[in-house]
């Protein structure tokens, strides 16, 4: 590995401490961006001679705040307003930065880093273009390939969102306990988001966004700051669980592979590994939660050495307990597949049935009802449910998956007819 | 002399390692790790899981407690490992509360997954 992608990786594992800590410095994003930049291009100047920094986040915020400092003087020389609020704490720079890095700063820095991102009047897209330039310092070029947006369509939509979050205020107080857990939940919905954001480009196709591996990272980040959150846990379990599958979901042509279809051995049996140490960890705990839970199910899948081998009345339990947990009919509908392993498609389809209304606009409803009546023989209604659902596929892989249920029944339709 | 060689480095760098950089730096590893094999000088190889796969088992007086995460302080040192095959955590933490009391005191026992493990052979008990 050359020196160069050394020190790239020391500044990208850095970056979300070292930002956490310049934005409570300088209270405004672009100002801890700015500086971030600055620290990073002297780190690449200087560490190739001088060998990296021992304490890599301890040299970026130093360097970052000198030149984040210098800048916001250069600037108060040319406007004529000095913008004294715009700075925090530059009355203690000269503190011992040794004790400001120190343990308890930098969880809430991270976390508040985190947290900006995901400011609840920003829509999904924006929380998860966000947290990707500003945390895990992806490129506007990557982020906006990833959306099939033009780079300045992107770059336009993260400064809208930045000045969204600024004219919001930003939270620098030091959040209480109820405080820092709701923050907590907020952020881990966040990195949910991303991962599905990554999970479903791969359905498009654009498999080089590195979003289900941020993903993962940050979620591992979030569990290094609260060791001892189960929930934290099962996020990262699951994550790691539906990221183990990535080479099996697809085949060659680029069609999706269904769960019980894929080849098992090109699931990766390490992240599974994690995984499992994950879950066991988190049952310690004895607090299930939805991550928990879905992960836990998961993990009866990747357990499964062949998938006749899925212990489905399990999976049927523990969405059972998803729904008391978190009520959702696209709970209720993950939970429909295991009831029809257990009982039987027409079981199944009276579960799903009631929920026509709620899901009517939701591809994998009328995909599923479709699979279910085509077992019952309902070819007919099967058909007409397809159709739907091909209607509402979001990417051509969904398409041609339901394309070719159409297929198999225009097959049978003609056999039946042909003596 | 048998020497332990302990590995340090930034988990998040290593595990932000593309695939191809991964399969390069284990498998130039295995290079260095097969010379000295054919030797009969190489013992026990291990790569452990992430940190945020840890539990920490703290020795107290009375009773032991755990804890998630690795051992994380400072003032204590890395004297010895055992590495033990179990069917779950608990098993293991349940191992480690033998050692506990086998050892009392202070101290703790970080239980950490292994990633890759390759038992070797050729070398003597010490």
């Amino acid at each position: 590995m050359s020196e160069l992608s050394w020190i790239d990786l020391a500044l990208s594992s850095a970056r979300p401490q070292a930002m956490g800590a310049l934005l409570r410095y300088f209270r405004d994003l672009d100002l801890a961006e700015e500086a971030f930049q600055e620290a990073c291009l002297r780190a690449v100047r200087t560490w190739p001679d001088k060998g990296p920094s021992r304490d890599p986040v301890a040299w970026l915020i130093f360097v970052g705040r000198n030149s984040g400092i210098d800048s916001l003087r250069k600037r108060a020389r040319q406007a004529p307003l000095p913008p004294e609020e715009t700075l925090s704490d530059l009355e203690d720079v000269e503190e011992d930065l040794a004790e400001r890095l120190d343990g308890s700063h930098y969880r809430d820095d991270i976390l508040r880093l985190l947290f900006v991102c995901c400011h609840p009047e920003l829509p999904a897209t924006q929380q998860i273009a966000l947290a990707l330039r500003i945390v895990s310092g992806l490129s506007v070029r990557q982020i906006a390939r990833a959306f099939l947006v033009s780079e300045a369509a992107m770059e336009q939509r993260i400064t809208r969102a930045k000045a969204r979050i600024a004219a919001a205020g930003l939270p620098f107080e030091a959040p209480d306990a109820v405080a820092r857990a709701e923050r907590l939940g907020a952020v881990a919905a966040m990195v949910y988001l991303v991962f599905n954001e990554g999970y479903s480009a791969g359905e498009n196709q654009r498999a080089d966004t590195p979003f289900c591996e941020e993903a993962i990272r940050l979620s591992r980040l979030l569990l290094r700051l609260f060791p001892s959150e189960p929930e934290i846990m099962g996020l990262t379990a699951l994550l790691l669980l539906q990221h183990s599958r990535k080479a099996a979901r697809f085949d060659a042509d680029g069609q999706i592979v269904l769960l019980e279809d894929q080849d098992r051995s090109l699931w990766d049996g390490r992240m599974i590994r994690e995984a499992l140490a994950l879950i066991d960890k988190a049952l310690r705990h004895r607090s299930p939660g939805p991550y928990q839970i879905q992960a836990a199910i998961a993990a009866l899948h990747a357990r499964a050495k062949r998938s006749e081998e899925t212990d489905w009345e399990e999976i049927d339990l523990l969405y059972q307990s998803l729904e008391r947990l978190q009520p959702s009919p696209v709970v209720t509908l993950n939970r429909a597949v295991a009831v029809s392993r257990r009982q039987g498609a027409q079981a199944a389809l009276d579960l799903i049935e009631p929920l026509e209304d709620r899901l009517s606009g939701y591809f994998y409803f009328h995909g599923l009802r479709g699979g279910l009546l085509k077992q019952l023989g309902r070819n007919r209604e099967a058909h007409a449910a397809f159709e739907r659902a091909i209607a509402l596929a979001t990417t051509p892989a969904e398409a041609a998956h339901i394309r070719q249920h159409l297929d198999g029944l225009a097959c049978e339709a003609t056999a039946g007819t042909t003596p | 002399m048998l020497y332990a060689v302990l590995c340090y480095n930034s988990e998040d760098a290593v595990a932000a390692w593309s695939k191809e950089e991964e399969d390069k730096v284990m498998s130039d590893l295995a290079a260095v790790e097969s010379k000295h094999a054919a030797a009969g000088r190489l013992g026990p190889v291990a790569r452990l899981m992430p940190t945020t796969a840890a539990t920490t088992l703290r020795k107290a007086p009375g009773e032991s407690f755990v804890v998630d995460g690795p051992f994380a302080e400072t003032k204590e040192q890395f004297l010895g490992f055992f590495v033990v095959d179990m069917e779950t955590l608990d098993a293991a933490i349940a191992f480690a509360k033998e050692l506990a009391v086998a050892n009392p005191g202070v101290g703790a026992y970080e239980i950490r997954p292994l990633r890759v493990f390759k038992p070797g052979g050729a070398l003597e008990p010490l």
